[in-house]
């Protein structure tokens, strides 16, 4: 058995140790924002937050997370609301949309990290996630609205 | 806005199997016409007594914004609020929902507003005509004399309103209209205007359901070992270590391979590393990308099939000018969508539901049928979210795996691909080897053009084209080049090494447009002329080339210098409908590495019916362009794909990502594609960039930054 919080909650799994938190997730816990694209840590589809950090889920065996604070894309928000979340949304950012929970939970770090990013910040912050449908510029946009939602309060 | 892809929706989906699904079953119109309370005059649309609008989206969503554009289209014409529209994924059911062009149920192409947008607003505008006869028989009133605004129907000179669904009853009692009147582009009220797409929040909240997030009640999951050469059989396996795996259920052959049945995707995984496979490699073994470099470079030798002939390109190449030869080569390219392949399949004997990402449920439909021997009215078809689709997904291999498995094991199976199988188990954009001469007039013009293209064919290979004739897609944006030359051949040479092959996002035009689109510029600079103004002059009888290629040049002010240690590039190409041009500026560094540090992108995709989603497909198409430019390449070696993943067939990623400057020029034309022209002229104005500031001609896809390099 392994403890640990997601989203708030405490959850207690029966998995095997090794095995990623990205199936944890999505299948024993069945939490299926949080995307696989790669399984190696190139891509960020998978990306949570493990104590705020931003993690690679699909790399992070179960083990590592016991007793730790997992936070998915559900959790960012009751309603959908986190100002990164309505950044994506004025900006309207997402095309198919597979990459998004991974490239908003990025965002959200980076932000953490850098209230106020710069091209370059958001460059390192976000080099990370692959996006197949192109969306980067609006999502270098929609960071730049976040930063000044956070900023304004929202 | 409550799209049916969500997750209760297809979850409800998944539990009601066989009792009237919401989405996948598709009632009749007659019987859907019957059901009380509601007004139901076509397959794509019925309004309730609550005046909820229920619009039936047939165009997968695949990051297009089909549910989007599919929902203004009908609003528009219907004249109800877009904002309280409720939008249904259409289940697979071709003599209901099949693209009215193409005859069939799949979707690639481009083809979603332009094949559809007519016959959506006749079916919208014939429900507004019911809606206004009813509420003008209601008052006693000449139709004439009603109109409709947000949902309602009003008499203006009595102030009376009706709202839609207080009419729903007495509007279905009435015949439909076959020829009812369309607004007036004046009237429309969404068409036209840059709409947000209605998406948007189920997919910056995770709750968007794509197919490999489909749970159904006792679903098992399945991963599929697959012969590393292509055509390669199974010959025997040995799955005793995977069955001694906790969570394994059963270890089955079917036709892709072996699939490993287990609790979850990630025990499949270690069942199928446990296995051991004997395979029956097949000739494909002996194919590797050398020797089919070798092999297409011989028959280019040989004289091809002509697709095109004007004048005698021979006499004047002949005739002791100058010739300007050039070979362009360019690479197998597979379509890396996010979502890796997948699909789910449930069963019985009864029936078989399926729940899958595919832009295909007709095919789906047809396969799930044959593989069965149900009916095809027993195939229940739900498609999901499409985690991209770029033409991968309107093949049905991934199909096949879940149907198969299921059927196999007895269970509801979700088969889900690894990213690895994804690459090495493509279908392929073809590679191909591609000879051009020409010769110049007296004035630096082109006299005489020669192409000779040589590859293999998609539709031939998979058989929706005759051996022996030539491929449409293989001289696709060759065979129809703009550019007006007295003397012009186009020949093709059909080399199939037996790799899959796939549509790929614009296929034939983008490696068709890049070839052509960089040959010109070879001749403009041979010329001594400005690229723009040759094109310019060679376009004549190309207006709307002509159009937006003038535009991105004013718009990237060609006419002033570029930024100093830049260069600019230009192309136009016509593809899927739409005209597209590009400007690209671009740096070169000493070690030959290449910087795009914009795009000016142009479009006349005729009437541009969401003016934000033509924007968002051209900044896809651009990045989807450069990201083939940089890196994209698929090599053979012994009948294996050498990639496996991203860390080896590189995606591009922000920190390479230019500014892209999207134009549209509204041509008020019909509609044209909008999914794959923003691709085509991207890749051949960066290399014409890169000759600018370089001197150096890329002939070779991907850019080799190796023959960049300055001493």
């Amino acid at each position: 058995m392994i403890s640990f919080t997601v989203n708030g909650k405490q959850r207690q799994v029966d998995v095997p140790p090794e095995m990623p938190l990205l199936w944890v997730i999505r299948e024993t816990l069945n939490l299926t924002g949080t995307k696989y694209g790669c399984g190696i840590a190139v891509c960020g589809a998978c990306t949570v937050h493990v104590d705020g950090t931003a993690v690679r889920a699909c790399v992070t065996p179960a083990s590592a997370v016991a007793g730790r604070r997992v936070t998915t894309i559900e959790g960012l928000s009751d309603r959908g609301n986190h100002p990164v979340q309505r950044a994506w949304m004025d900006v309207d950012v997402p095309q198919c949309g597979y990459c998004q929970s991974g490239q908003i939970m990025s965002a959200v770090a980076l932000l953490a990290r850098k209230p106020a990013p710069t091209d370059a910040d958001i460059d390192d912050g976000m080099s990370g996630n692959i996006c197949r449908c192109g969306t980067y510029q609006r999502i270098r946009a929609a960071i730049h609205r976040a930063a000044a939602l956070k900023k304004g309060g929202a | 806005m409550k799209t049916l892809v969500s997750r209760r929706a297809i979850l409800k989906g998944g539990l009601a199997v066989g009792a009237g699904l919401a989405v996948g079953f598709s009632l009749p119109t007659r019987s859907r016409a019957q059901t009380p309370g509601v007004f139901a005059p076509n397959q794509w649309l019925r309004i309730d007594r609550d005046g909820v609008v229920t619009i039936v989206n047939s165009v997968p969503e695949m990051g297009q914004g089909s549910l989007t554009t599919t929902a203004m289209i009908i609003a528009d014409e219907l004249d109800a609020r877009l904002d309280g529209v409720k939008i249904e994924q259409a289940p697979a059911n071709p003599a209901l929902y099949k693209n009215p062009v193409t005859g069939t149920q799949s979707y690639g192409g481009s083809r979603g507003v332009r094949d559809h947008f007519e016959m959506w607003r006749k079916s919208a505008a014939a429900a507004r005509e019911m809606l206004k006869q009813a509420a003008a028989n209601e008052w006693g009133v000449p139709v004439e004399s009603v109109d409709t605004e947000n949902g309602a129907v009003v008499h203006r000179p009595t102030g009376r309103r009706l709202q839609y669904g207080q009419l729903v009853d007495k509007a279905q009692a009435l015949p439909v209209p076959q020829n009812p009147k369309l607004k007036t582009p004046d009237q429309f009220r969404y068409i036209g205007k840059a709409v947000k797409r209605l998406d948007t929040p189920d997919k910056v909240t995770g709750r968007g359901i794509y197919g490999i997030d489909v749970q159904v009640p006792g679903m098992l999951v399945g991963s599929i070992e697959r012969c590393p050469v292509f055509g390669g059989k199974v010959q025997s396996f040995d799955a005793t270590a995977t069955k001694a795996i906790k969570g394994v259920k059963n270890v089955v052959q079917v036709s892709n391979g072996v699939v490993v049945v287990a609790d979850n995707f990630w025990t499949a995984l270690q069942g199928r590393k446990a296995l051991k496979v004997t395979w029956d490699e097949g000739p494909i073994a002996q194919v590797s990308s050398a020797s089919i470099t070798r092999e297409y470079e011989a028959a280019s030798k040989q004289p091809g099939q002509v697709a095109r002939n004007e004048g005698d390109v021979d006499k004047v190449l002949a005739a002791g000018g100058k010739v300007y030869e050039a070979v362009y080569q360019v690479p197998f390219l597979e379509h890396a969508c996010m979502e890796p392949m997948n699909a789910t399949a449930q069963v019985s004997k009864e029936a078989c539901v399926i729940w899958a990402p595919t832009q295909n449920p007709g095919g789906t439909q047809a396969t799930a049928a044959r593989l069965t021997g149900l009916p095809p009215e027993k195939v229940i078809v739900n498609t999901t979210l499409l985690g991209g689709g770029f033409g991968r997904r309107g093949e049905i291999d991934f199909i096949v795996d879940a149907v198969e498995t299921s059927k196999a094991v007895g269970a509801p199976v979700k088969v889900v691909w690894t990213r690895e199988d994804d690459i090495t188990h493509g279908f392929y954009r073809p590679a191909t080897y591609n000879v051009f001469r020409a010769a110049l007039d007296a004035n630096g013009m082109p006299s005489a053009w020669f192409t000779r293209i040589t590859g293999p064919g998609i539709l031939i290979q998979k058989g929706r084209a005759q051996a022996g004739t030539i491929d449409a897609a293989a001289v696709e944006a060759v065979r129809n080049m703009p550019y007006d030359i007295p003397n012009l051949r186009i020949e093709w040479n059909n080399k199939d090494l037996g790799i899959p092959l796939g549509f790929w996002r614009s296929v034939g035009p983008s490696q068709n447009g890049f070839i052509i689109e960089s040959f010109v510029d070879e001749l403009a600079h041979a010329a001594g002329k400005d690229p723009f103004e040759y094109r310019r002059a060679l376009l004549g009888k190309s207006p709307r080339h002509k159009a937006v290629l003038e535009l991105v040049a004013r718009q990237a002010k060609w006419d002033t210098p570029p930024p100093a240690g830049r260069g600019r590039g230009i192309a136009v190409v016509f593809s899927y409908g739409s005209y597209a041009a590009t400007v690209a500026e671009v740096s070169v560094a000493p070690d030959g590495a290449v910087r795009v540090h914009r795009l000016v992108c142009g479009i006349d995709p005729g009437l541009a019916v969401n003016p934000e989603a033509v924007k968002t497909q051209m900044e896809g198409g651009a990045v989807y362009a450069l990201t083939a430019a940089y890196y994209g390449q698929i090599t053979i070696d012994r009948g294996r794909v050498q990639q496996s993943n991203f860390h080896d067939y590189p995606m591009l990623r922000i920190n390479e990502m230019p500014v892209v400057d999207v134009h549209i020029l509204d041509s008020g034309e019909a509609p044209g594609g909008l999914g794959e022209p923003g691709v085509p002229s991207v890749a051949p104005a960066v290399c014409n960039a890169i000759f600018a500031v370089t001197g150096k001609r890329v002939r070779k896809l991907p850019i080799d930054r190796s023959e960049l390099k300055r001493a």
